[in-house]
């Protein structure tokens, strides 16, 4: 199974297919965070609509991961809604008023947005089909061959079909954030998160994790991926988002955002992260 | 910059004959201490064969004793149900202590705070004692408001229950803290990931955290156990028949005192050498995942 360089391309006919629609699917509005005396969100506004994929680009500190987390409700947000959905995640509105929601209430509307972290946390003591089956089975309520069958499909997917009965240590990093998002990907979400996917893998690695991002981009699965990565939010995004300082600086299409930046505080910072042969290009 | 004209190509020299072989310096310490340990080992044997005041023939008569039988399976009875009293009650406390309610928190170190705090052999002797303070136990509305249950203190308190809530509340207090250490010892990162995919809150911590956290509680948990399979020797104080209140009572009788002594030490030698090979397989099946070489990017 090995010799398969793009384990996704069978499914790409069907996915051309899968229009964008103008419904916006994630709506965050006015949304404010404090940590402790810092105010790392000051009214973030993004929107993204089905199928659509949003890079968010920016230096470290300038709130990324927070506003990621805020929107599914990992990290609650002080003020402002996100909808996901139509859904406000992380409270109901009562008389007049938006409530919290509880622990479990919450752990409803997470099942359905899966996220991908830095740093992969796939349950160690698990093997990879058992970090896989485990959600779909005590969430979903599916019956072992159901979700057995859709984890060997996912891991041919991302490649690792060979790695069912492993256990996370043993296999690289690479791998194991491929199986991760295989992870993420078993609960059918109707919106995937990445946190930073390839910054704790080694740059040899980076590539076959944003290759399975890339193909599953092509599949019409609406994605909000923070990124330090330029050259492949060009290549996967439609839309470009750069945070400065808890707030958004920029935003539009990748193409322009990322090769003809208005703010010079996306130039600094572009220029930075570019390597010297792509900065020409800017 | 190119190899030594000696050496092959790529940095390897194929014959081992040639690599000087590197040998131990002579351990002159090591045997200087054979010769100690063995001294002294000889001697306790000497002792133990020929010295009359052990006598083997006593200990022989009584190490199968009904009596001194009955004080194991006490003993072990206690053991198990005070350890289970104590894990429940430690992992309750334990997450009431990382709950982040500041109710709760206070709740849970309140309790450590005191049952920790006070000596076991006090804790035992003053629930051994409870019906000076409370004659009857209810259950009802303090204050003067309605009783729903009563039964006379003096026929709830037992022997048994004394020493179950005495050493039972004692432990709790100490597995909270070994719990705790052991859930701060899973990443963060592994119930965001269990939240992350949609697991309730009881979930990400009984099929996420708890058994990562197994890894760190296991080893001082055995210990725990170990120790207080000795523990309940005090509760003979409050007439509890255990193994050391069995012989206890045979040797107020015949006055073989040492004899007696030698039998409840080696039942517990031997009990505690079962339960450390029990905690030796326990720690292997927790340590799944973790095993194996690192045989990264296979």
């Amino acid at each position: 199974m090995r010799h398969e360089q793009h384990p996704l391309n069978a499914d790409r006919a069907s996915i051309m297919t899968a229009a964008k629609t103008d419904e916006p699917l994630v709506r965050c509005e006015n949304i404010w965070k404090t940590r402790g005396q810092n105010l790392v969100l000051k009214g973030v506004n993004l929107q993204a609509r089905k199928g659509e994929v949003v890079c968010l680009l920016g230096p470290s500190g300038a709130g990324k991961s927070t506003l990621l987390r805020c929107i599914n409700a990992i990290e609650l947000a002080d003020r402002g809604l996100v909808h996901v959905d139509g859904v406000p995640i992380g409270c109901a509105l009562r008389n007049g008023s938006h409530v919290r929601l509880s622990e479990s209430q919450l752990s409803r509307q997470r099942a359905d947005i899966g996220m991908v972290f830095q740093n992969f946390n796939l349950f160690p003591h698990m093997s990879v089909l058992s970090n896989i089956i485990d959600a779909p089975m005590r969430i979903r309520r599916e019956t072992r061959a159901v979700a057995t069958n859709r984890a060997y499909e996912l891991l041919r997917k991302v490649g690792l079909l060979d790695k069912a009965g492993a256990y996370p240590r043993h296999l690289s990093g690479g791998q194991q954030q491929r199986i991760a998002i295989a992870r993420a990907l078993a609960m059918q979400p109707k919106l995937m998160l990445f946190d930073e996917p390839t910054s704790a893998l080694d740059p040899h690695l980076t590539d076959e994790v944003l290759d399975v991002i890339k193909e599953l981009a092509a599949t019409g699965m609406t994605m909000i991926i923070v990124t330090h990565e330029i050259q492949f939010a060009r290549d996967v995004a439609d839309t470009a988002a750069v945070m400065s300082d808890g707030a958004i600086i920029e935003i539009g299409p990748a193409r322009d955002v990322l090769s003809r930046p208005t703010d010079p505080r996306t130039r600094t910072f572009l220029a930075r992260s570019l390597p010297d042969h792509q900065q020409q290009a800017v | 910059m190119n190899a030594h004209p000696a050496m092959d190509t790529t940095g390897t020299s194929r014959d081992m004959s040639k690599a000087p072989e590197i040998i131990h310096p002579p351990r002159l310490g090591r045997w200087i201490g054979v010769i100690l340990v063995g001294t002294v080992m000889a001697w306790i044997v000497y002792q133990a064969l020929t010295n009359p005041g052990f006598q083997w023939d006593v200990v022989g008569r009584y190490l199968l004793d009904v009596g001194v039988l009955k004080g194991v399976a006490m003993t072990l009875q206690l053991t198990a149900i005070v350890m289970i009293v104590g894990l429940l009650i430690g992992i309750v406390v334990a997450v009431m202590r990382m709950s982040g309610d500041p109710l709760l928190i206070f709740c849970a170190h309140a309790f450590v705070w005191f049952f920790r705090g006070t000596p076991v052999l006090v804790q035992l002797v003053f629930w051994y004692n409870l019906a000076a303070l409370f004659p009857a136990i209810e259950i009802g509305i303090p204050f003067g408001g309605p009783k729903f249950f009563e039964i006379p203190a003096t026929v709830a308190i037992s022997s048994f229950t004394a020493a179950l809530l005495g050493l039972g509340l004692n432990e709790g207090a100490y597995m909270a803290e070994i719990i705790r250490a052991g859930l701060m010892s899973v990443d963060n990162g592994q119930s965001e990931a269990s939240k992350a995919l949609g697991h309730k809150p009881w979930h990400t911590f009984w099929v996420v955290v708890l058994p990562q956290a197994m890894k760190a509680i296991v080893p001082p948990t055995g210990n725990q156990v170990i120790g207080m399979l000795k523990y309940t020797s005090i509760a003979s104080v409050v007439a509890l028949y255990e193994l050391m209140h069995s012989v206890e009572l045979i040797y107020s009788r015949n006055f073989e005192i040492v004899p007696l002594l030698i039998v409840a030490a080696l039942w517990y030698l031997f009990l505690v050498s079962i339960l450390s090979v029990i905690q030796y397989f326990i720690e292997k099946h927790y340590s799944k995942g973790w095993q194996g070489q690192d045989d990264r990017g296979a």
